[in-house]
């Protein structure tokens, strides 16, 4: 996180969704744009309330198609610029995004994640994975991706968001969840940032004022020859994010036989799961990605040298980041997947139940729904209230 | 304003050497446009329309801070045309994309330069609001009835029965529906300061065109409103016609289907500006009435 | 006495100029051909241009310079 200078520090209880926003504005974003969808929706009704207060611009688009291409504009002009959204909407901002990465245009996307495919569901989902860390859009192209877990680091990811589309000239992404969305924590607002301590923007098309020839913001090249050559420095510059921008977290990681990989609000699940296990005698550690693209592949390396011989992957959806750990661990350990989708999160003893199993070098439960969920939980619990059970 | 003509930078020398002493230029290329070959047909109309475009740029003296939005479609290099600064969009969301810039520049001078197929059909949404939000823009509307880029299909402003690679049968209207009338159905929004449709078949009428896009600019300048002007231009290529050909078959066809003429300028109807005429249409509606308190 | 100069870089030979000369002055030239291929437009008539300006205005690849 950028500096932290202030001398008395705020802390507050805030809904993630609003803190995204708040602690956007704080870290310079002054343009907003965007389309009411459930579950992001306060956070756009927070910058609609907010943002005019200290000079900025919200805006409400006819369409997710048309919100992007209004952040395409915006930074292409150089603002400090941001739109929000949830899964299906998320689909329609993928035009822009492609755009925005072929014409090196900054400016963050905020997806909290539904579950889906099609309408799907209101409940948090990770399912979007693919989606966010694949590239949104057509065309060869990565964006950083950045998943919070807690309701603090909504507010310290999107504050550095800004700053990572603006250094690498890309569209950023918040991945978080409607989980995490939706829950109060108490959080450590970031400082207001100095708009003037904004990085320049010598490329942005402002008007020449007939200093300088003009700017074209472009992402069309009939030349082949120099389309490659554009997309081959973009890649550089990826490179170098994923030499320097891969960022996790570990916990209990020293000694861990078996790694649970979980990111945002799985994460949190997976956490007190992977406590349980250690009670019991287990070797369990928590690999949690921050960042989703770059995928923190160093992490796994690292978790590997230390004497790791199983990663779990755990997540919100039937099975996507587990790619990533599979082609990170390359074969040097056995790499399981455990999840629940449509806006099911599962139980801490659910995951402890695998855990369990690979530690035993029983098989783990595929993509457990409810029936297989049943079959796996070493005592079955009943999670009626004694009112629903009759007594 | 009275201007002295010169010639560009980069035609100083190819074009200047052969001006005698004592001989002065009446009438030369416009500093806003670049010295890049048009990508157009031979006889195109398109670039009389980018030529007016730079000369009101270099009249107004705002190419400094005048920001353009390229389409797609034939027009999708002309960011490469104009000397002011310039955004490629997707295919429709020029006004979005100039509506981003005006938020963050409203200083600058935005407009957006788009065939039918680009405004009038895959980006009818973006054009729609940007126009019913009054955005502080000009939007320049090329309406030649046909996707020329892609080879002559079907665009939203094919006439009834007119032969396209995509309705190679003419335009059945029972299946394929009916032409949008774009100057038409946007004067009807309170957003809208001024529509003029216009053509550029014959000096009378590209300076009547020009004079409308003039108007479109000094409209934004003036904080009117959003301003579009509808240029009526041909296809001599996909209408698989000579460029005389297709002026005529434009005034035989186009001219009665999409006439000419003003169709919303709230200063001749007497207001200020959009914002004073939709108060008054809705005059009638109380909290349409309610002052906002600074 | 008026006249054009037309600049062979832009001239696509589309023929509106010659078209819209009221005096009927202008030709193309099949003499030559630009780099491009075409015939350029060409002044053919040097006294009759009245300097009007209409073949500019009309040129769609704004390749004439109307001089006086």
């Amino acid at each position: 996180m950028a500096d932290n200078t202030q001398a008395a520090e705020e802390r507050v209880l805030m809904k993630g969704n609003e803190v995204l926003a708040e602690a956007a504005m704080r870290a310079g974003c002054r343009f907003f744009f965007g389309y009411p969808i459930t579950p992001q929706t306060e956070l756009a009704a927070y910058m609609a309330k907010k943002l005019p207060l200290i000079g900025g611009t919200f805006l409400q688009a006819e369409s997710e198609v048309a919100a992007i291409n209004m952040v395409y504009g915006a930074g292409a002009a150089g603002g400090r610029v941001m739109t929000s959204s949830s899964s299906p909407g998320v689909s329609l901002k993928s035009e822009g995004a492609s755009y925005m990465a072929g014409a090196d245009v900054p400016g963050v996307i905020v997806n909290v994640m539904r579950g889906g495919p099609g309408l799907g569901g209101i409940q948090p989902s990770q399912s979007d994975y693919f989606q966010a860390t694949r590239a949104l859009g057509h065309g060869d192209y990565f964006m950083p991706v950045l998943a919070p877990s807690t309701v603090q680091e909504m507010a310290d990811l999107i504050y550095e968001a800004f700053d990572l589309a603006d250094t690498y000239r890309t569209p950023t992404m918040i991945l978080a969840d409607g989980m995490i969305g939706q829950m109060m924590e108490p959080v450590t607002l970031p400082p207001e940032r100095d708009l003037d301590s904004l990085p320049a923007k010598p490329w942005a098309t402002a008007g020449h004022k007939g200093q300088r020839a003009h700017n074209v913001v472009n992402s069309l090249y009939l030349s082949p020859e120099k389309l490659e050559d554009t997309n081959r420095e973009r890649f550089e510059r990826y490179e170098e994010i994923k030499a320097t921008q891969q960022r996790q977290e570990l916990m209990m990681c020293d000694d861990a036989e078996i790694v649970v990989v979980a990111f945002g609000a799985a994460s949190r699940i997976a956490r007190t799961a992977v406590r349980d296990a250690r009670a019991k005698g287990i070797k369990a550690g928590l690999l949690r990605p921050i960042t989703l693209w770059p995928f923190p592949t160093k992490a796994i390396d690292q978790v590997i040298e230390n004497g790791a011989k199983k990663f779990l992957s755990v997540e919100l959806n039937m099975g996507q980041m587990v790619e990533d750990v599979r082609l990170a661990a390359n074969g040097r350990a056995s790499v399981d997947f455990y999840g629940r989708t449509g806006g099911v999160l599962p139980t801490p003893e659910e995951v402890l139940a695998q855990i369990e199993a690979l530690a035993e070098d029983r098989p783990v439960a595929p993509s457990a729904g409810a029936k297989a969920v049943a079959s796996v939980l070493p005592q079955p619990i009943d999670r009626k209230s004694s009112y629903e059970r009759g007594e | 304003m009275a201007n002295t003509v010169t010639l560009p930078d980069y035609q100083v020398e190819r074009i200047g050497s052969q001006i005698a002493e004592g001989e002065t230029i009446k009438s030369a290329r416009p500093h806003a446009l670049s010295d890049a070959i048009f990508n157009y047909c031979p006889g195109c109309t398109h670039g009389i329309v980018n030529r007016l475009v730079a000369e009101v740029i270099d009249e107004l003296g705002i190419e400094g801070k005048t920001v353009g939005v390229a389409p797609v479609g034939c027009s999708v290099m002309c960011y490469d045309f104009f000397n002011c600064d310039m955004i490629e969009a997707a295919h429709g969301r020029a006004p979005a994309v100039a509506t981003g810039v005006k938020r963050v520049h409203p200083e600058n001078v935005v407009f957006a330069y788009q065939g039918d197929g680009d405004l009038a059909s895959i980006g009818t949404a973006e054009t729609v609001h940007a126009a019913t939000r009054g955005e502080k823009i000009t939007v320049i509307f090329i309406n030649n009835a046909i996707y020329g880029m892609t080879g002559g299909q079907m665009a939203p402003t094919s006439l009834p029965n007119q032969v396209t690679q995509t309705s190679p049968y003419g335009r059945d209207v029972s299946k394929a529906g009916y032409p949008v009338r774009i100057s038409e159905m946007l004067s009807t929004l309170d957003g809208v300061a001024y529509v003029e449709r216009v053509t550029c078949d014959s000096r009378q009428h590209i300076i009547q065109a020009k004079k409308a896009i003039k108007k479109a600019f000094q409209n934004q300048i003036d904080g009117l409103g959003y301003s579009l002007v509808e240029v009526v231009a041909t296809c001599p290529t996909n209408w698989g016609m000579t460029p005389l050909d297709a002026f005529q078959w434009l005034r035989d066809n186009m001219l009665p289907y999409y006439p000419l003429g003003v169709y919303k300028d709230v200063v001749a109807d007497g207001y200020a500006n959009a914002a004073e005429a939709a108060l008054e249409r809705a005059k009638d509606c109380p909290i349409a009435q309610q002052k906002k308190e600074d | 006495m008026a006249r054009i100069i037309v600049d062979d870089v832009h001239c696509k030979g589309c023929g509106l100029c010659v078209n819209a000369c009221p005096k009927g002055v202008l030709a193309l030239d099949s003499e030559r051909i630009t780099p491009k291929g075409y015939h350029p437009a060409k002044l053919v008539d040097p006294d009759g241009c009245i300097g009007c300006s209409s073949c500019f205005i009309t040129c769609p690849d704004v390749a004439i310079t109307v001089v006086k």
